[in-house]
């Protein structure tokens, strides 16, 4: 059973979002039902602080034993940290996906842009739990 | 409309293990169980994984021409196998395109081929145009045998406490006829992991006694069930090819690296003259080992670059588990096929550096031979 952490924001492609300490920043990374489907991650190509990404542009890829997927940015915005944790272990995406197996953050440009995203309720709507 | 999916007898068993069901050749198969390709990649190294492998298709060859059939229509010389031995073997058309590959098993009265679940009818039918106006019998037992294999370094132990036969009396590619768990079937001393183990030939009604017990063996002794994502990464460690991505029609055994099963002096067969001219000329591309020595994992399709250039492509890889970098197989020119060579690997847009390296990629298994 896939887990939806009520206080998070969610994509349609299995992303998710938590307000940071920071104001305006957010850490992303992609849900336990991605995990799940997507099973062992073994490789996650990750961009360079400081780069910007458009929302639904390409800012990284994940690769699965099964598969490869791209990481789409969810709102348009600034990488100011990425978790190189993942480079020794990127198991930590499949273990804890809203903890440890956090991707980046991001320093949202708009934050009107977060009003078009999910919670979890439409989150586990769209992935039809 | 397509074909409705074909299940095996142990479908309820997966499913109630958790597996994750995909197609697979015509078959509901499960590629991975709860914990993870990765985690039943290393219980089969390090202990023990049981396999569903019951989609392979079984045929009997029986009759005062069945080994006459088996030498027509194989590239291995099956006159040299001995009643308890198996073969591996591979049959081509008369370009030397590969068919399939499969194992020869020779009873006393009778041959049995096991070929891959995804050419299952086109290997029927090529057997049975072969056969016209030999005095053969052909039965296809494929629907009615489960096939269970036992792989890991304690796949022996495990089994041991469930059969009536000598275990160790059974030498690589040998098998022998006994119960296991009671129930009547093949034990044979074959596999497709690199691992010491066994694979089992049980009437399909039994399957589901066979896994039980089997399992339940094993259970103190870190036995997993294991899928095909294991399947795959385990025999990608060892460099055995698989059928459909490293083996097909466009290429010969001499240029997938079987020249090694090839008996070109044995007599004629299907593709013999095929292949003594390309052995005379020298197999224009060759299947070989690549191992990634930049991070990145290779995928079939992916080209392979060398001076700038594509110039191959990869049938098979993954990121090896058990060696912690990128091994794959792909086909690439002659010239550039010695071990050692450098070329690269075009992983989305991403020139990734690799070399030529003779399999298996993985020495440390446990396979006695």
């Amino acid at each position: 059973m896939s887990d939806y952490p009520s206080d998070l924001l969610y994509t349609e492609e299995h992303e998710y979002l938590r307000a940071a300490d920071e104001d305006g920043v957010y850490v992303v990374g992609i849900t336990d039902y991605a995990q799940g489907e997507l099973g062992d991650v073994v490789f996650v190509e990750l961009p360079e602080v400081g780069s910007s990404f458009a929302r639904m542009e390409t800012f990284g890829t994940i690769e699965a034993v099964k598969a490869v997927s791209d990481l789409f940015c969810p709102v348009t915005g600034e990488v100011v940290a990425v978790n190189a944790a993942l480079d020794d272990d990127p198991s930590l995406v499949n273990s804890d996906p809203y903890g440890a197996g956090w991707m980046v953050k991001l320093r949202v440009d708009d934050p009107s842009e977060l009003d078009a995203l999910l919670d979890a309720a439409g989150y586990e709507a769209h992935v039809g739990a | 409309m397509t074909h409705p999916l074909k299940r095996t007898p142990l479908y309820a068993e997966h499913v109630a293990l958790g597996g994750k069901l995909v197609p697979f050749a015509g078959f509901e198969m499960p590629v991975q169980y709860p914990t993870g390709i990765t985690a039943e990649h290393k219980a089969v190294r390090e202990a023990a994984g049981l396999f569903d492998v019951s989609h392979m298709g079984e045929f009997m060859v029986s009759g005062p021409d069945a080994l006459a059939l088996v030498q027509k229509t194989t590239v291995n010389d099956a006159s040299r196998i001995e009643v308890g031995q198996a073969q591996y073997s591979a049959m081509c058309r008369p370009d030397g395109g590969i068919v399939d590959d499969l194992i020869v098993y020779r009873f006393a009265d009778r041959y049995m081929l096991v070929v891959n679940a995804a050419n299952l009818d086109k290997d029927w039918e090529w057997i049975q145009e072969h056969a016209v106006g030999m005095d053969v019998s052909l039965e296809d037992h494929s629907g009615e045998i489960a096939l269970l294999a036992l792989q890991g370094p304690s796949a022996r132990e495990i089994l041991r406490t469930l059969v009536d036969v000598d275990l160790d009396a059974v030498g690589y590619y040998r098998f022998t006829e006994g119960k296991v768990a009671g129930i009547q079937g093949v034990i044979s001393a074959t596999g497709y992991t690199g691992e010491d183990g066994f694979e089992l030939y049980v009437p399909a009604s039994d399957a589901v006694a066979v896994w039980r017990a089997v399992m339940e063996a094993g259970s103190d002794q870190g036995l997993v069930p294991a899928g095909l994502g294991a399947r795959d990464s385990l025999r990608l460690e060892v460099g055995y090819a698989l059928y459909g991505n490293d083996l097909d029609d466009g290429h010969t055994p001499l240029e997938s690296g079987l020249g090694w099963i090839t008996k070109l002096d044995k007599g004629d067969f299907v593709g013999r003259d095929a292949l003594v001219r390309q052995k005379e000329e020298g197999a224009p591309r060759r299947l070989v080992g690549l191992r990634l020595t930049d991070k990145g994992f290779p995928r079939p399709g992916y080209a392979v670059h060398a001076a700038g250039r594509a110039v191959g492509v990869v049938t098979s890889g993954t990121m090896s588990p058990t060696l912690g970098y990128g091994v794959a197989m792909g086909y690439v020119p002659a010239e550039l096929s010695k071990a050692g060579t450098e070329v690269q690997i075009d992983v989305r847009g991403r020139l990734v550096e690799a070399v030529v390296q003779r399999p298996p990629f993985y020495t440390e298994g446990s396979i006695k031979r």
